[in-house]
């Protein structure tokens, strides 16, 4: 970048966003953002819940909406905050890949002059000459060591070396495939796709959007390009249940084709098990009952309708509606049965609820009204009829039974109501996601950079060979400085003395000339304390 | 295969023993902590309380650099080397000493309750035929006893930390206690529990908050002993709770040991979140969806991950550092309690009603 043309300023606001305490009260405030997400009902998770909490605190609900507070994760300060970290993770990414790039192809540092100033230091004495001496510590260290030999001025020669070079390397890729996920997870918004549809045992669905009862998409998503696949039949369900009544096993049986002039398969989808294609994977996420009854209303021809039912409790007491339009025109000719259904019933004060979800003694409890279901045409439930048409009487009842399986109701028109039996429903969830395996890579990958950044130790290492008139023809000063904490330096060092006393033969370590420091070898006075 | 009940009521009877027995090993780190040579009797002598606080601070700085003492930037500077124990190795404390033998007391009732405390869990485990933690109850023991099991792993290795006990068995206590709170009859798992991502997710997560609990226990010593430092350095009487910091290890030690705990188990937490993400994409259709849990794992990743930055920020070392720390406990402990009790979401498997 042409530091030049970028005002100062903007320069000087760059530097500040980059800096690592910008980075530690971005992190905060992206703790601190998530909080009301988990506090508060999401709209995205569950929309019925925030109505509820807008019903019931008017302008201050009110408020948190304007504000976002019902969609955090979706909010623009929240993505404000995400963004700028991601802005301050690349400036500050791109100048330490820099750096490391740089820092690979160097050669170890020069030797400080007073290896004895450093917290670890030792001395030795060696018969060897100083060249000889400093090409063995270098091949001594050579296998774990990165090491360069300078021959200094004085005569010496000195021995740089340095390890420990992948604690960046791993922290450098943590940080990139950090970013990768973010992009990835972005990505996936885009390009990704979610279907949720109710089968009744017998029925299927192909995918496409307007197959579902509810498709959410991303922006990038073509709804003419969605991958052709059908589940042809769901072929039945099983739920088996313990002693207890918790539930052990649910099993949907489907079969289905992957293309459209493919032949089908039959395949198993359970809890933790969803059925994986080429880019969907379909999943289990509910069931229920459907049941089904037969109407003849007088001088008609019978109609005989099977309705999914929603569960109530753990029981499977189910609620659900059948609706029947009258002829067209009239307007007061529909005729609405309102149900539960109980798979083992017990009537107490003619209320039907059930006591297991197994189905041993199925009931269907019946109101029937008649009237007018659905004056606007606007969409409705189809698990209710509308409460307002019968509170204002445009449905009025018109009869009441609990039937068991067979049996069948006449209403005062004659009508005949006969519960004929029931099925089973899944609610099942297509989803697809392109990114997904790509994003699992970079998460094994910032797992992998992690341990390299908290597990490897950055060590640098020094050693002067000086020529000497003594008995010994060199002294050998070793100084050591951990540049990343973890393990005890002290140990370490002791063992690297050791080491190198082998390699060089040495005499035994000269005693400090006076003057220098109180502890001529920390080494010595470290290997029995250092229990880390 | 159903659950066996004789099973069952023979882990809960191991419940009782492993905490009767903590309860007795918390007693003898108590007598350890009062009678022993560095304990609150042998340390309270008639000189002046100021003198006692400098003596202390000399005594329990035997080995160290008193370097270590001095202001903010040394604390922390990497080449420091504050690793090693700061009471002399093999000077602990002189043969026959009262707190010596409660203290070997103390051990060998954690070592026999926490045998308990593994039958307990593990029979528990047979007894419904699954990997022991599929509700509350089963967690919180298997995450007491991943606490116990790290308390005794230090000790092998810096048996001079013993007189600290008491400060870590308590909270072992209390888990055991709390666990009571939560007991949930022994089921099988509903099917959203019946994959093989449960061993994994579920065991590396309490790994991790086991180790982070450590964490989380050391950073408060740190904070008491770094005032009572500072409190030393300055000359002055350090108030109540500072004052305990004359027995505690110096606060660069301190610092150095909460860091590396985090350092290890973070790792570990995020790949437990990922098996989690994993398991989640399998089970819900989503790898990932703002549930409450997901919300408040995302938050105490976040804050963990601040700690690790912040300790290598100017002006963010230390006391920061470590309330950083302790927020993070406050997430994670937040997440395992109120989120699984009080908020409703996808995670509602507490197994209580």
């Amino acid at each position: 970048m042409d530091a030049l043309r970028v005002p100062r300023p903007v320069r000087r606001l760059w530097r500040r966003l980059v800096s690592m305490r910008t980075a530690l009260v971005l992190l905060f405030l992206l703790a601190l953002a998530s909080v009301p997400g988990s506090l508060l009902p999401q709209r995205p998770l569950n929309p019925p819940k925030v109505q509820a909490y807008l019903a019931s605190h008017g302008a201050w609900g009110r408020f948190l909406d304007r504000i976002g507070a019902f969609d955090v994760f979706g909010s623009v300060w929240f993505s404000a905050v995400y963004l700028l970290l991601f802005a301050s993770l690349i400036g500050c990414l791109i100048p330490r890949i820099t750096v490391y790039a740089r820092a690979v192809r160097a050669k170890p540092l020069k030797a400080p002059r007073n290896l004895d100033r450093l917290a670890e230091h030792a001395t030795l004495g060696t018969g060897l000459d100083p060249d000889e001496a400093a090409l063995r510590i270098s091949r001594a260290l050579r296998p774990r060591w990165r090491t360069a030999v300078r021959t200094e001025p004085s005569g010496a020669v000195a021995v740089s070396a340095e390890k420990g070079y992948s604690r960046e390397a791993g922290n450098l890729l943590f940080h990139v495939s950090l970013l990768a996920a973010l992009v990835l997870i972005a990505g996936g918004r885009l390009l990704s796709y979610e279907g949720s549809i109710v089968t009744t045992e017998g029925s299927g669905f192909c995918n496409r959007p307007i197959s579902y009862d509810s498709f959410h998409a991303g922006r990038w998503v073509r709804s003419g390009s969605l991958a052709d696949f059908c589940v042809d039949r769901l072929e039945s369900f099983t739920a088996s249940y313990r002693e207890d009544g918790s539930p052990a096993q649910f099993k949907a049986v489907v079969d289905y084709s992957e293309d459209l002039a493919g032949q089908s398969r039959r395949d198993v989808i359970e809890v933790n098990h969803p059925l994986r294609l080429k880019g969907d994977r379909v999943y289990l996420l509910n069931h229920g009952f459907s049941p089904t009854v037969t109407i003849t209303r007088p001088g008609r021809t019978p109609v005989t309708d099977t309705e999914a039912f929603l569960p109530q409790d753990a029981v499977l007491t189910s609620e659900g509606a059948f609706k029947l339009p009258g002829r067209d025109g009239t307007g007061d000719d529909d005729l609405g049965l309102s149900a539960i259904f109980a798979p083992t019933a017990v009537i107490t004060g003619g209320v039907v609820t059930s006591v297991a979800p197994t189905v041993e003694d199925p009931v269907l409890a019946v109101l029937a009204y008649t009237g007018e279901l659905n004056p606007g045409g606007q969409p409705q439930s189809v698990y209710s009829l509308d409460a307002r048409q019968i509170a204002t009487g445009k449905l009025k009842q018109v009869g009441a039974k609990n039937l068991a399986l067979g049996q069948s109701m006449r209403l005062p028109d004659g009508t005949l109501i006969r519960f004929d039996g029931y099925k089973q429903w899944v609610n099942l969830q297509v989803s697809h996601d392109p990114t997904q395996t790509a994003l699992l890579l970079a998460a094994i990958l910032m797992v992998a950079g992690l341990l390299g950044s908290l597990a490897i130790r950055r060590r640098r290492l020094w050693v002067r060979v000086q020529p000497t008139a003594g008995s010994a023809r060199s002294v050998v000063s070793v100084g050591g400085l951990a540049r990343s904490d973890g393990g005890n330096f002290g140990t370490e060092f002791a063992a690297l003395v050791a080491q190198l006393e082998t390699v060089l033969g040495a005499a035994a370590p000269v005693p400090p000339a006076a003057g220098s420091s109180p502890e001529p070898s920390v080494a010595q006075d470290r290997i029995g304390a250092g229990r880390d | 295969m159903a659950v066996d009940g004789n099973l069952a009521s023979l882990s809960e009877s191991l419940w009782t023993a492993a905490t009767g027995t903590y309860m007795l090993a918390v007693v003898a780190y108590t007598g350890e902590y009062a009678f022993g040579r560095n304990g609150r009797i042998a340390r309270t002598s008639p000189v002046s309380r100021a003198e006692v606080s400098s003596a202390q601070v000399s005594r329990v700085e035997a080995g160290v650099r008193q370097s270590a003492l001095v202001g903010g930037g040394t604390l922390t500077d990497p080449t420091t080397p504050t690793g090693q124990p700061h009471y002399g190795a093999g000077s602990v404390e002189p043969a026959g000493d009262a707190g010596r033998r409660w203290g070997r007391a103390a051990v060998g009732l954690t070592v026999l309750a926490a045998l308990f405390h593994l039958a307990s869990v593990t029979i528990r485990g047979v007894a419904v035929d699954r990997v022991p933690w599929g509700n509350m109850y089963e967690f919180t023991l298997v995450v007491g006893l991943m606490a116990t099991v790290a308390w005794l792993a230090t000790l092998v290795r810096m048996p001079q930390l013993r007189y600290l006990g008491l400060f870590v068995m308590m909270p072992v206590l209390l888990v055991m206690f709390l666990a009571g709170t939560l007991y949930t009859k022994a089921s099988k798992l509903v099917p959203a529990l019946q994959s093989y991502w449960l061993a994994i997710h579920v065991s590396s997560v309490a790994v991790a908050e086991g180790i982070l609990l450590t964490s989380a226990a050391i950073t408060s010593m740190y904070l008491v002993r770094a005032r009572f430092e500072r409190h030393a350095e300055a000359g002055t009487t350090p108030a109540r709770f500072a004052g305990l910091g004359s027995r505690l290890p110096a606060a660069a030690s301190l610092d150095k040991a909460a860091y590396r705990t985090v350092a290890f188990a973070f790792p570990i937490y995020t790949a437990g979140v990922i098996f989690g993400a994993i398991w989640a994409e399998a089970a819900w259709g989503r790898y990932w969806g703002w549930d409450p849990k997901e919300t408040w794992a995302f938050i105490a990743w976040v804050v963990y991950a601040t700690y690790l930055h912040a300790r290598a920020t100017a002006g963010w070392k230390g006391n920061r550092a470590a309330y950083i720390n302790l927020l993070g406990f406050g997430a994670m402990t937040f997440n395992f309690f109120v989120v699984n009790i009080v908020i409703s979401g996808l995670h509602s498997y507490a197994g209580l009603t």
